[in-house]
């Protein structure tokens, strides 16, 4: 008697115990539903077009892909503009400051700063977004060769879009 | 399963197999360690910084694969009281945490030459330093008792709720966007790593997993052999030195108080 009672203070702690993590579980998902907003590091070119015009004053990050030969340095010599997207929608961007190593044509950035009044976005840091694809440079030479690089490149634009 | 938890039978069963799993670890190591500094590629865009990867994966993977373990062992001794349950829990946390700090020191030096920045509040580095304050946490609260029963019973809850944060590690680059990368090896069609490098990780991932044992075994082995002897001070085994003891602590009271009372 005595030991079916203790099974069942048991059963009824594993219960309780299943309850209370359910019931955490449940108010965590719905936090973090609720702030997505700002759970988000960056938003996409096309999130930037829908939220659009976006106040000046507000601080925002964009990531996206550098698009091929967008990048130059404007007349005074400091300013570097270039033009990021997630091949559905582009924001052009302008930024004076170093860039990271890893900054390049094609390559994935997150650019922190404010939207101007003409719709471009000014930086005030431009940091470099890493892809998940670790390989050796002769990989990736044959990888260009075969044509399987277009495939790697807007998986990576369609990450930057979600 | 009940029967296989006991302390004397952990004891029987881990002493054999401690020194094997030792050597183990050692040899997985040493080779995931020439593997990764050697005998692999370079990244064709980090170059040599892939080599931190060898380091901050297997760390990332034991944080969150020793707070999984003490979450369990949390449960079983919030449910069955089972004391063995609660001192691997208590191993765990300093390990796990060790882990997961490692985890967090690596990438920041990863992060600064490839991202430029030692760090950002995106959800991956976020909840990983939760997880790093999570296993921080657990350790003050079980210690903060004079009954340890009771330290058990809160960080044992701790590491229960603090479980829902595991997920959220793990699926934050997936569920969000993040600055730092969506997962290279365990994903939905198969790893993002070429072969060559997966050699050096997951050497480096088995060795993390064995030394982890080593040291749990270990710590396991000397928080019972501490309770083991606490049992025999109580019980009078050491009767002949505590009276030597309480003599001294006499006499000195003794001159104490006489020379408070003049």
């Amino acid at each position: 008697m005595s030991l079916s009672r203790a099974k069942a203070r048991k059963r009824q702690r594993m219960y309780m115990i299943g309850a209370v993590l359910l019931a955490v579980a449940g108010a965590a998902a719905l936090l973090l539903t609720a702030f997505e907003d700002s759970v988000v590091f960056f938003f996409s070119p096309t999130e930037i077009v829908e939220k659009s015009p976006i106040d000046p004053d507000q601080r925002l990050r964009i990531g996206g892909l550098v698009v091929e030969g967008s990048v130059a340095k404007l007349a005074d010599g400091q300013t570097i503009a270039f033009v990021v997207t997630d091949m559905a929608e582009s924001v052009s961007v302008s930024f004076q400051g170093i860039l990271p190593d890893l900054f390049r044509e094609g390559q994935g950035i997150v650019a922190e700063g404010h939207m101007s009044n003409d719709g471009t976005f000014i930086a005030s840091e431009v940091l470099a977004k890493h892809d998940e694809n670790y390989m050796p440079p002769e990989v990736a030479e044959s990888l260009k060769k075969s044509g399987y690089w277009e495939e790697i490149e807007a998986k990576n634009a369609e990450q930057m879009r979600n | 399963m009940h029967r296989f938890a006991k302390p004397s039978v952990f004891l029987k069963f881990t002493d054999p197999v401690l020194p094997w799993l030792a050597g183990v670890t050692a040899l997985l190591i040493a080779t995931g360690l020439y593997f990764a500094l050697f005998a692999s590629p370079i990244d064709y865009q980090q170059g040599d910084t892939v080599r931190i990867m060898y380091i901050h994966v297997p760390a990332a993977w034991m944080g969150l694969f020793c707070y999984v373990g003490m979450a369990i062992c949390g449960a079983m001794s919030l449910i069955w009281k089972h004391p063995l349950a609660d001192i691997c829990a208590r191993a765990t946390a300093p390990i796990g945490a060790t882990f997961t700090a490692l985890c967090l020191i690596t990438g920041s030096l990863w992060g600064e030459p490839m991202w430029g920045t030692w760090w950002v509040w995106d959800a991956r580095l976020t909840s990983m330093l939760i997880l790093l304050f999570l296993y921080l946490g657990y350790i003050a609260l079980v210690n903060a008792f004079d009954d340890p029963e009771r330290g058990s019973k809160a960080g044992s809850a701790l590491a229960l709720i603090g479980a829902v944060n595991v997920p959220i590690v793990k699926f934050s680059v997936d569920w969000w966007n993040t600055l730092h990368q969506p997962a290279s090896i365990v994903r939905m069609d198969g790893p993002s790593v070429d072969p060559s490098m997966q050699v050096p990780l997951a050497l480096m991932i088995l060795g993390f997993t064995c030394y982890y044992f080593v040291v749990l075994i270990l710590r396991v082995r000397l928080e019972l052999n501490e309770r083991r002897i606490r049992a025999l001070q109580l019980s009078g085994m050491f009767d002949q030195r505590s009276d030597q003891d309480s003599n001294n602590e006499q006499n000195y009271d003794a001159g104490h108080n006489a020379e408070a009372k003049p």
